[in-house]
């Protein structure tokens, strides 16, 4: 079973929940840049939810199926295409995207999930080492991508609770856990609006907007840095590190963003804004517990919606 | 040893104030310990110049509050108590790394050399009769950042990066030198390039060196670079 390219979309990438276990080595997390949305994608076609799916970003691809099959989209909201609920896509049929109404990067799960090997323990593609993925790159026009064969389709006629999504947003409150140098800073963080500038790709967000300025001196030792971590160079606009982020880094750490919320920023498109919030470790972990609370309740409903269950 | 949450899923221990050995020989040491304890919930271990950082999942933990967080910060000062002064098991590497200075290869090696008043080749010959020592592993996969640059070769990062550094490439970033294993963008001074692959992908471990591991470089000419196998 194939799918056809026929429009790559601006960036289309295969994703899933990342590597672990190779920080060390230099190499990022990497997947999803919102975990949350391929997880649930993957659950509306009957897949385990770290099956690797497409990444979309800002403009979508136009993709041809060879045989008949479910996807999910979910993420980013684009024309034609509804979101968050199993489609049925017919045997030499299209899935065209049209244009984004919301959002910056939706997942396209398809049932079986795609057929990608894993590199260091993941199927998520790494395109600055061209690692992983598909051949290591963002999809072109005219490939080819494989998936494994599934047997289990949705049955009946049904959508999820809208109210287990993440609060997506143009201008977001994202939560953050104060950074080793947050005194060095002040309170400006929390009481500015930061421009997301055109420089944001997987790596990292720029922000403009308020110059953060910082009282201490001196350079810093590297060390390690992480997916929602805001840093701040020399020039005072800070950057959020995202999925694909270095593992090092040598810029004062004034926040980082909590795993909850990292679907928020990624959802962040040039010309949006972002406000920022102060939270706590304690805070962040009891959200991480309730966010799985919300998807086990969607797990168990969405059980005896597949035939074979 | 002080311990600092890195948002809501790491812990990072610092161990002393700067770059130096006996830092680098705590922090291995500590890094190790927390590899061999393989505690519940822990993601993985992040050695670095003069770090620990452990990355743990939350949801693996209890949900009472600052469970998880007090969990990890309890695993990291046993490990800490228990590799003081042990110094660290693992042996540490010792690499030759072949490079060919200059030229295509190495386009910033005249600006490195003409700001200390060498020719080319006594600039190649002066980092390549050093030794160096691993801090850390990081920034893209597999780039060592090496201490014991000579003084003389400290060379600020270029003005501007450049959008794309190929693999292989030997570079001086202030006083410290590494290489790119993987092309990508950098802002460091291109002073050679190795044919000798310090990521490999199917390889176990992936990255050539670790912190701990001594590296000299060892010229060669382009001839022997293009035949390198």
């Amino acid at each position: 079973m194939e799918v056809r390219v026929i429009r790559a979309g601006m960036m289309t990438t295969v994703q899933d929940l990342g590597r672990r276990g190779h920080l060390a080595e230099g190499v990022p997390l990497g997947g999803a840049a919102d975990p949350f949305a391929l997880r649930v994608a993957n659950l509306l076609v009957g897949n385990p939810e770290d099956a690797p799916a497409l990444e979309i970003t800002l403009i979508g691809p136009d993709l041809e199926f060879a045989e008949a099959a479910w996807v999910a989209v979910c993420g980013a909201r684009f024309d034609g295409i509804p979101a968050w609920r199993p489609l049925r896509v017919e045997a030499g049929g299209r899935l065209k995207f049209g244009m984004r109404v919301e959002g910056c990067r939706a997942y396209l799960s398809i049932s079986g999930g795609i057929d990608v090997e894993p590199v260091l323990g993941g199927r998520g593609t790494f395109l600055a080492a061209g690692l992983g993925g598909f051949h290591g790159r963002a999809l072109g026009d005219g490939d080819m991508v494989r998936l494994l064969p599934s047997a289990r389709h949705p049955t009946g006629h049904w959508s999820i609770d809208e109210r287990v999504l993440p609060r997506y947003s143009p201008e977001p409150a994202v939560r953050v856990v104060p950074g080793a140098h947050a005194l060095e800073y002040g309170t400006a963080l929390y009481s500015g609006r930061f421009g997301v500038t055109p420089n944001c790709d997987r790596m990292g967000i720029r922000l403009g907007g308020p110059q953060l300025e910082r009282s201490g001196r001196g350079d810093l030792v590297s060390a390690a840095v992480a997916p929602g971590t805001v840093q701040v160079p020399p020039d005072g606009h800070p950057i959020v590190l995202m999925a694909d982020a270095q593992t090092l880094g040598g810029y004062p750490r004034v926040a980082h963003a909590v795993g909850v919320d990292m679907p928020l920023l990624a959802q962040l498109a040039p010309g949006d804004a972002v406000r920022f919030v102060a939270s706590s470790v304690a805070e962040a972990h009891a959200l991480a517990h309730a966010q799985e609370h919300r998807l086990a309740i969607l797990r168990n409903g969405l059980a005896g919606k597949f035939n074979p269950s | 040893m002080n311990l600092e949450p890195l948002g809501d899923s790491a812990v990072v221990a610092t161990l002393g104030p700067g770059i130096d050995e006996a830092t680098l020989a705590s922090v291995r040491g500590l890094a190790e310990a927390l590899a061999a304890a393989k505690g519940k919930g822990i993601v993985d271990v992040v050695p670095a110049y003069a770090t620990v950082t452990v990355f743990y999942d939350p949801l693996q933990f209890a949900e009472s509050s600052e469970d998880a967080y007090a969990s990890v910060c309890r695993l990291m000062e046993d490990c800490a108590a228990r590799s003081a002064g042990g110094g660290p098991a693992a042996e540490a590497g010792v690499f030759e790394i072949p490079v060919c200075y200059g030229g295509g290869f190495g386009p910033d090696l005249e600006i490195v050399a003409g700001r200390c008043g060498l020719k080319a080749a006594e600039a190649a010959a002066l980092h390549s009769g050093a030794d160096y020592l691993v801090h850390a592993v990081g920034f893209t996969p597999g780039f060592p950042y090496l201490g014991g640059l000579p003084e003389p070769l400290h060379t600020p990062r270029r003005e501007t990066p450049r959008a794309r550094v190929p693999a292989g490439s030997v570079g001086i970033g202030g006083s410290q030198t590494g290489v790119y294993p993987v092309a990508s963008p950098g802002g460091w001074q291109i002073i050679g390039r190795t044919p000798v692959a310090l990521f490999r992908p199917e390889g176990r471990p992936a990255a050539l060196l670790k912190p701990g591991d001594r590296v000299r470089f060892k010229v060669i000419t382009a001839a022997e670079f293009e035949s390198w196998k």
